[in-house]
């Protein structure tokens, strides 16, 4: 007990002093979660669109990959990503490795099929309810998910958010592929094992804290921003 | 099926080549003072001695070297892969592998530090006057109280392997119920020995630096076969010419000049000296 | 917008064109035409395959045999159709959206769509419900509002099935004033119902449906005066059909 007390106490104090360190990570933190959610964001909402709409024959062998990429553990993401990356890897010429694009990259990997999967969801239900008017309406198929996409966008912040929540929270595929290098790739997580490994369990704890109050944080920011956006619209 | 998704969808519009590029852009940015990154052992990090070499290296040769904090098997991967310029471990014989397999040009003993054995304060195997090394492990062994092993294929796991080779005894064939894996970095492994009030091996400055001591305390030190040498070895530019091996030959010159030695022997945690230059002049 | 002297659409045809699901036919084999002009009342019991005529009519359903064919392109004739839901689709947006999406889908420019869209709401009752979303209107409004969002683009047929299904007087009225009004400024109207006294109040001519085929095709006068066969003379009489 008393190291959460401690740990609490740490959170406080590196918020409180405004810990240049501190800032740096958990900004990286944020650049790395926020690139990585809006780019599979821009991958896995059209696609969840598109499982929704189009009916081709390996629809349903998509679908099942893409639920089972769900359960894809970072960890060998990571490293596979990494391999990919690694200087004698196929895409080792671009010099990714141990860079934030490298770990933007992993957690694109990760996010993506959850982002999809529930956006497909939610798309589906909206596309029985929507079928034959769109259809009645002669809309283009890109119209139709474009229309689902926007009338939708509120189940689709909350796929978004999810995948932010699994992004900022992960440790394993940014390790590896981050290298966890001091003023470079260091994040939140990563900083949070180092600490542990540490034994410096108050510190680690405090970075925790700062972690959750980031999460939490940007779910409100977000979910508020898009209820001031919806109630005027509406 | 999902990458030809992906295709369609940014294909027109130019989209996916701009990603392409702000994540090009970010993996090369940021990098106005000349950087090159180096693999280190976490025992080397957790002394904290990088804290005081690299802010002088960056002052004296305007070089920001990143740091790979790993293991010696994998630093050593990385040098082999191209995926770092230099690496700093202490693992001789894959050290001279390392040259030999010619993913190195030279290796260049930088200086030494040492291991410890760490165990409960009330020392139930009775190692604390134990007359080397062997001794101690052997008691440890006849006691069968708990011991953590790195477990990692790490350098100090290696060191560990060879010392139960110095005292006649075999590894892999101890007994789990009290040879524990840890399969982890030090940090870890000294939280798990803490957990379990376990007997440990551990680099010096791992041991110093550790917060979560528990019950533990350092109970033999001071064998010669515990000394730990600490090579240097640039990544070969004939293998891989990305490599920056004139950043690292600035390096290599550095870590043996004068002010290195300096440094690292004026280097204290809690008091107590941890490295002992020994680079050839 | 609709350049009615170039792009006819009508008539339309259908030659044995059957719907089938599961292999059990629901409609046909259909031959039938629908000319230029009319307003087309749609009578049968339940379940004798009214709505999927329609569907298929409109193209929601595909011919498993026979042909469905209209006077003009696919493009144009699809383009030139309307088509209003027993239960209209109301999409997560404001009334006016809902109404303005149909013009801006086809490339109007987002202002001039939501006038014209808050043209045709007021002309059909609901300009006081402009902002609101679609989904706090009664059932009659949200049939104005579909018949609003059917009508803007003027099309040359519109379809309806059974648009004023458990909807008060009042809300009948003020729809078949719509209806009669998009009739005379030149749209085709067929449109499915239950009630015969509304049938009797709108139709030129009568499609009764019995089984899934064309039972008898007629005049209003004449087939209400008289229909030909037992099964038409029973519907109209009130008995039960099975």
């Amino acid at each position: 007990m008393t190291e959460i007390w401690e740990g609490l106490r740490q959170a406080a104090l590196l918020i409180a002093t405004l810990d240049p360190d501190l800032l740096q990570i958990s900004a990286r933190s944020l650049q790395v979660t926020l690139s990585a959610t809006l780019i599979a964001s821009a991958i896995g909402l059209p696609l969840g669109g598109m499982l929704a709409v189009y009916r081709f024959r390996a629809r349903r062998g998509v679908i099942a990959l893409m639920n089972a990429m769900m359960g894809l553990p970072p960890v060998v993401v990571g490293l596979i990503v990494y391999l990919l990356l690694s200087r004698s890897g196929p895409f080792g010429v671009f010099g990714l490795l141990f860079t934030p694009a490298a770990m933007i990259i992993a957690q694109v990997v990760i996010l993506t099929p959850l982002i999809a999967s529930i956006a497909h969801q939610a798309l589906r239900e909206l596309w029985a309810e929507y079928h034959d008017l769109l259809i009645s309406l002669n809309t283009t198929r890109r119209q139709r998910i474009v229309t689902l996409l926007w009338d939708a966008r509120r189940a689709l912040l909350t796929a978004a958010l999810a995948g932010f929540g699994r992004g900022i929270g992960e440790v394993g595929a940014i390790m590896i592929v981050g290298g966890n290098i001091d003023q470079a790739t260091r994040v939140l997580t990563t900083a949070i094992a180092l600490e542990t490994g540490k034994g410096n369990f108050a510190l680690a704890l405090g970075l925790g804290f700062v972690l959750i109050a980031i999460a939490i944080g940007v779910n409100l920011a977000i979910h508020f921003a898009s209820r001031t956006e919806v109630s005027s619209r509406w | 099926m999902t990458l030809k998704f992906a295709e369609k969808m940014c294909g027109k519009s130019l989209r996916c080549a701009a990603l392409v590029l702000t994540i090009s852009a970010m993996g090369t940015g940021a990098a106005f003072a000349d950087t090159m990154r180096m693999a280190v052992t976490t025992s080397f990090h957790n002394s904290g001695l990088s804290d005081v070499l690299l802010p002088q290296i960056k002052a004296d040769l305007d070089l920001e070297v990143q740091l790979l904090v790993v293991g010696t098997g994998q630093a050593l991967r990385l040098g082999q892969a191209g995926d770092v310029d230099a690496i700093l471990v202490h693992s001789k014989p894959a050290e001279e592998a390392f040259v030999v397999g010619g993913y190195g040009p030279h290796r260049t003993e930088i200086m030494y530090n040492d291991f410890v054995l760490i165990g409960p304060a009330a020392d139930p195997a009775g190692i604390k006057d134990a007359a080397d090394a062997a001794v101690a492990l052997e008691a440890i062994r006849g006691a069968e109280v708990p011991f953590v092993s790195r477990g990692d294929d790490s350098g100090t796991h290696k060191k560990e392997l060879s010392l139960w080779q110095n005292a006649g005894l075999d590894a892999a064939a101890l007994a789990p119920n009290w040879y524990k894996a840890a399969g982890a970095g030090m940090g870890a492994t000294l939280n798990t020995a803490s957990g379990m009030n376990a007997y440990v091996m551990s680099d010096r400055a791992s041991w110093l630096k550790f917060a979560n001591k528990g019950d533990l305390e350092l109970l033999f030190a001071g064998d010669p076969v515990l000394f730990n040498q600490y090579a240097y070895l640039p990544v070969s530019v004939e293998l891989h010419p990305h490599v920056k091996a004139d950043l690292a030959a600035q390096l290599e010159a550095w870590l043996v000049s004068d002010i290195a030695k300096e440094l690292i022997n004026g280097y204290r945690l809690n008091g107590e000296a941890l490295f002992t230059f020994n680079a050839a002049e | 917008m609709v350049s009615a002297t170039h792009s006819r659409i009508l008539p339309l045809e259908l030659s044995a064109a059957t719907v089938k699901r599961r292999g059990r036919t629901l409609v046909g084999p259909i031959d039938l035409t629908l000319g230029r002009d009319g307003f087309t009342i749609v009578l049968g019991p339940n379940g004798a395959g009214k709505t999927s005529l329609l569907r298929l009519m409109h193209g929601l359903e595909r011919p498993a045999t026979g042909t469905v064919t209209w006077a003009a392109d696919e493009d144009t004739s699809r383009a030139h159709q309307a088509y209003v839901f027993q239960h209209p689709t109301l999409m997560r947006r404001s009334v006016l959206d809902n109404v303005a999406y149909a013009l801006t889908v086809h490339g109007t420019r987002r202002v001039e769509a939501r006038d014209r869209a808050a043209a045709a709401l007021t002309d059909v009752g609901l300009g006081d419900s402009l902002g609101k979303p679609a989904w706090v209107l009664s059932g009659g409004e949200r049939q104005k509002l579909a018949l609003a969002r059917a009508l803007i683009r003027h099309p040359q047929i519109l379809f309806l099935d059974e648009p004023c299904a458990s909807l008060d007087g009042g809300a009948i009225r003020d729809i078949e004033a719509i209806l009669n009004r998009a009739h005379a400024s030149g749209t085709r109207i067929v449109m499915i119902t239950h009630d015969l006294g509304q049938a009797r109040r709108l139709a030129r001519d009568v499609l009764f449906i019995y089984k899934g085929r064309v039972h008898e095709a007629a005049p209003a006068d004449t087939f209400f005066e008289g229909p030909a066969t037992a099964e038409a003379r029973a519907f109209v009489n009130g008995d039960i059909l099975l």
